[in-house]
């Protein structure tokens, strides 16, 4: 997020899209009902009827996939009212005029075209957005798990770029991280492009600070993704180390992932529980949890935060960084010398510009948000305030492109994907919580009641859903909160396993799968079928 | 513009005796506060709106002919505040003793929730247990709402409204209300349902929030009998981006429940159904103790640490001899600590040189 939660109550107006906050996120959005409480005016655009739009003054329904094509018809009707924020253009951004001149063909009659949301709308939110003393953008993986990701998260950028939407307090472009870590994986360079601290691997200066941190040379080309080490599982790929990762359930087209695991000559799991993905491992370890273990997480507003140990771990469980290390030294590698996790979190701060300044005790209370490049740096909460990290904020020629793939004959009906609020990723953790099950005792699959009555569905009764790739059987519910055509079920539960379905295609930049679109047909079917 | 402390208008008044400042827009309350004075309060919540409901936050100010409730009334220039006088000791004392007059119990274990003890704290504070009075009682239990979390003990309820209003205000759910009055009033949902038929997302907020255990955290409860004292440990949810701060509460070495961090920086006391109930998978028996090799059965086996990394090293080194250092490819996680991610990605880079390593966030 380039802004701190605590502005969440302080726009004027806010747009979310592809975000299902109120689920996913749940304590910001109680922040940005008070920023409504307050007055603010809420946008939101989503093709589900989702909790955000019932507290929205404008609910934009967007089909699944066509996020690119509405803010392009925003981005027009702002470049044609004049709504631009010229100063901050010429001040603070670069290729703007292209940009500006690139957007007059999008007009919002277009937009409607693609997006089936009437131009009037689209028009209306463009002019609240811009026109705003205060507007700040939320999204999710509602906008990033699309064959586009890129695009509508680079269209989203123009928006702020164009109308000054950044930098200052209750602005911003603000992705909500779903995992509680995932912003700190990132940070500590489990990436293939990236150090820790986000230092490029390409660059020869980082090469050779690391070589002088660590004793060896690291290759200077970039890692191949995830996506595409399971692309080469048996072949170029031989041995995989995966670390709390339930690869099989929660990626895309399960089939294909599993045939890739079962082909290498050696997979190592490093797990709390034996989930699906453990059980095809040659070597399970275990690990201690979340309670059991000291250590440090990042949010998704970049604060840099304490976990600690409450009670010990069950059995031999370890902290994975001890795992990790006993593996390293058996390899014979250096530098896996760790005593604890402050050891290792303050060899963190050596190495990375933006913990440069941070060590194990000051982050005690959890007040610091990154960068913080030096000792005695406050943090920094707000992104952008003085100036863009690489001089100037770049416009970018967005074009839209269709999913990887669409309704037809075959497949008639969209089937998107998400999350449910009782509910985390495959249930290894809520499903093993006392209780939870009161709340969402199984899956469905949700379908407007014209389509169910259309298709013969009956609410309660069962459903088989098929997709290019795979097929499922699911309970069917009614509810107005699937647009017509469209179908929603979540990945939590094992017996419903719906990334059987998903995957087909990926952002050809970030290799993120495009799990919220997928062509699927419905019929009602009698369970046990299967 | 948002209009900073800094740029307020500053004044002065006089605490017990004490010239002291404030700024536009405080109450006596806060301004009390802020010196360290002990004014006791039970509708007040300092994430909420004033309320001025309970009056047990009374103080005397000059002028004013009748003792005034300092959580509503503004500051204000010159005002002569006491905060602690025989007759205010009195008055709350009184207070208390009507409060309790309704109420089947006043102790409660501390386990129903974050605020349970304030009345309890309260009434013997001010040396309350009298008897004086004998009340008629609101609020009635709604025993049949068989929910896992909540509790819904009304018999001790005060009406302090802390609940409708936190669901309210903080949450934006608005799933409870109030019902009737006066020794009829009653917490309810909107059809006097169950919690799970109304717009209630078990935040558990109502509860932590409740000064009296009329609401408590079910959970927790079943370790009231669990031996040994409470200790809490202050971390942060396992669960999404957010990062809302909690505290474990523990007694030995099993979790016994969970409270928000009210000083949590990115939650600042609010948590969601997930962070506040869903955890105690870690103590599952389901959880792996030991490590796993296959065998030659094609099965998995427990074994000893020892087998278990020789077999995983033997393996990687193997890999690396046959096929190189692109052969092998790591994933971190986005669940566990920095440390762990940390670690995963030097293993690979240090250890074999490559930058084949990634997270889970693709998915
Ligand atoms: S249930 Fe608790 S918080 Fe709600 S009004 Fe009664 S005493 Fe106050
Ligand atoms: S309590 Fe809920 S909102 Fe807060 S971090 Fe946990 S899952 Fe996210
Ligand atoms: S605390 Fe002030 S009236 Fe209740």
């Amino acid at each position: 997020m380039s802004n701190p939660l605590a502005d969440m109550d302080k726009p004027t107006v806010i747009f979310c899209i592809g975000t299902n906050m109120t689920e996913a996120h749940p304590v910001a959005a109680t922040r940005l009902k008070k920023a409504i409480a307050n007055g603010a005016k809420l946008i939101v655009a989503d093709p589900r009827r989702i909790g955000l739009a019932d507290i929205s003054d404008l609910y934009l329904p967007i089909r699944v996939g066509s996020d690119a094509a509405l803010l392009l018809g925003m981005a027009h009707v702002i470049q044609r009212e004049g709504l631009v924020n010229d100063v901050f253009m010429a001040d603070r951004t670069t290729e703007g005029e292209t940009f500006l001149e690139h957007v007059k063909q999008f007009t919002p009659e277009w937009a409607e075209g693609i997006t089936g949301v009437p131009a009037a709308d689209i028009e209306q939110a463009a002019l609240w957005y811009a026109q705003a003393e205060r507007g700040a953008i939320y999204y999710t993986l509602g906008i990033t798990e699309h064959i586009c990701g890129v695009d509508n998260v680079q269209s989203l950028c123009n928006l702020a770029l164009m109308t000054g939407n950044i930098g200052r307090e209750g602005t911003g472009i603000n992705p909500m991280r779903g995992q509680n870590n995932i912003q700190g994986a990132g940070d500590m360079g489990a990436l293939p492009n990236n150090y820790p601290g986000f230092q490029p691997v390409t660059d020869p200066k980082n090469q050779e600070k690391f070589e002088k941190a660590w004793g060896i040379k690291v290759d200077l080309e970039k890692g191949i993704t995830k996506v595409t080490a399971l692309d080469s599982c048996g072949d170029a790929i031989r041995a995989m180390i995966i670390d709390g990762e339930n690869t099989v359930v929660t990626d895309p087209n399960r089939d294909h992932c599993e045939k890739a695991l079962k082909s290498l000559d050696l997979l190592v799991v490093i797990d709390i529980f034996l989930t699906d993905t453990a059980k095809m491992a040659d070597v399970v370890f275990p690990a201690a949890a979340w309670g059991e273990v000291d250590g440090t997480q990042t949010n998704t507003e970049r604060r840099v935060q304490r976990l600690r140990k409450a009670i010990d771990p069950p059995g031999e469980a370890k902290p994975d960084w001890q795992i990790l290390q006993m593996l390293a030294q058996r390899m014979g590698f250096q530098g896996f010398e760790h005593e604890s996790a402050k050891d290792i979190f303050n060899e963190v701060c050596s190495l990375s510009p933006t913990y440069y300044g941070l060590d194990w005790d000051r982050i005690e209370h959890g007040e610091y948000q990154w960068p913080v490049p030096e000792k005695n740096h406050p943090g920094t909460p707000r992104l952008h305030e003085d100036g863009f990290i690489n001089g100037r904020g770049i416009f970018k020629l967005i074009n839209y492109r269709d999913p990887a793939e669409v309704i037809d004959d075959d497949y008639p009906v969209w089937l998107t994907t998400g999350r449910r609020l009782q509910a985390y990723h495959t249930r290894t953790q809520t499903g093993r919580s006392a209780g939870i099950d009161y709340l969402l005792p199984e899956e469905v699959l949700e379908v407007h009641p014209d389509d169910a009555a259309k298709w013969g569905l009956v609410d309660g009764e069962w459903a088989e859903l098929a997709s290019r790739r795979g097929k499922v059987e699911i309970k069917v519910r009614t509810t107005n909160r699937s647009p017509k055509g469209t179908v929603f079920a979540s990945f939590s539960f094992a017996d419903v396993p719906i990334n059987a379905l998903t995957g087909s295609g990926y952002d050809p930049v970030t290799q993120t799968a495009e799990l919220k679109v997928c062509a699927v047909r419905v019929k009602p079917c009698k369970k046990g079928v299967l | 513009m948002i209009m900073t402390a800094a740029e307020a208008q500053t004044h002065c008044m006089t605490l017990d005796g004490v010239e002291v400042q404030f700024v536009e827009g405080e109450t006596i309350y806060d301004v009390a506060r802020r010196y360290h004075k002990d004014i006791p309060t039970l509708c007040y919540d300092e994430r909420l709106e004033p309320f001025g409901g309970c009056r047990m936050c009374v103080v005397q100010v000059e002028g004013m002919r009748s003792p005034v409730a300092s959580c509503t009334m503004p500051a204000a220039p010159d005002m002569v505040v006491q905060t602690q006088t025989h007759e205010i000791d009195s008055h709350r004392k009184t207070l208390l003793e009507l409060l309790i007059s309704e109420n089947r119990e006043v102790d409660v274990d501390p386990l129903r929730g974050y605020a349970s003890q304030e009345l309890a704290t309260l009434v013997d504070a001010y040396d309350a247990r009298t008897g004086r009075f004998e009340g008629g009682q609101s609020g009635a239990t709604r025993d049949d709402d068989d929910n896992p979390f909540i509790l819904r003990d009304y018999d001790l309820c005060i009406s302090c409204y802390r609940c409708v209003r936190v669901c309210a205000e903080h949450e934006g759910d608005y799933a409870i209300s109030i019902m009737n009055r006066g020794f009829a009033t009653q917490i309810t949902t909107e059809f006097n349902g169950l919690l799970k038929d109304s717009s209630c997302t078990f935040c558990g907020q109502c509860v932590q929030t409740c000064p009296t255990g009329a609401l408590g955290d079910k959970k927790a409860m079943r370790h009231t009998d669990t031996p040994g004292e409470i200790e809490k440990t202050r971390t942060i949810c396992p669960y999404c981006g957010v990062g809302c701060a909690v505290d474990l509460m523990t007694k030995g070495e099993t979790i016994v429940g969970l409270q928000p961090a009210m000083d949590g920086p990115a939650n600042e006391g609010a948590l969601c159904v997930k962070g506040q109930f869903a955890y105690d998978f870690i103590q599952h028996p389901d959880r792996l103790k030991a490590p796993m090799v296959r065998g030659d059965d094609g099965e998995l086996h427990e074994t000893d640490w020892d087998t278990a990394l020789d077999r995983a090293a033997d393996g990687l080194k193997r890999v690396l001899e046959q096929h190189g250092r692109h052969s092998v490819y790591g994933v971190a996680s986005g669940r566990a600590p920095c440390e762990a991610a940390y670690s995963m990605q030097k293993f690979i880079r240090a250890g074999f040189g490559t930058n084949y390593i990634d997270n889970c966030s693709r998915a």
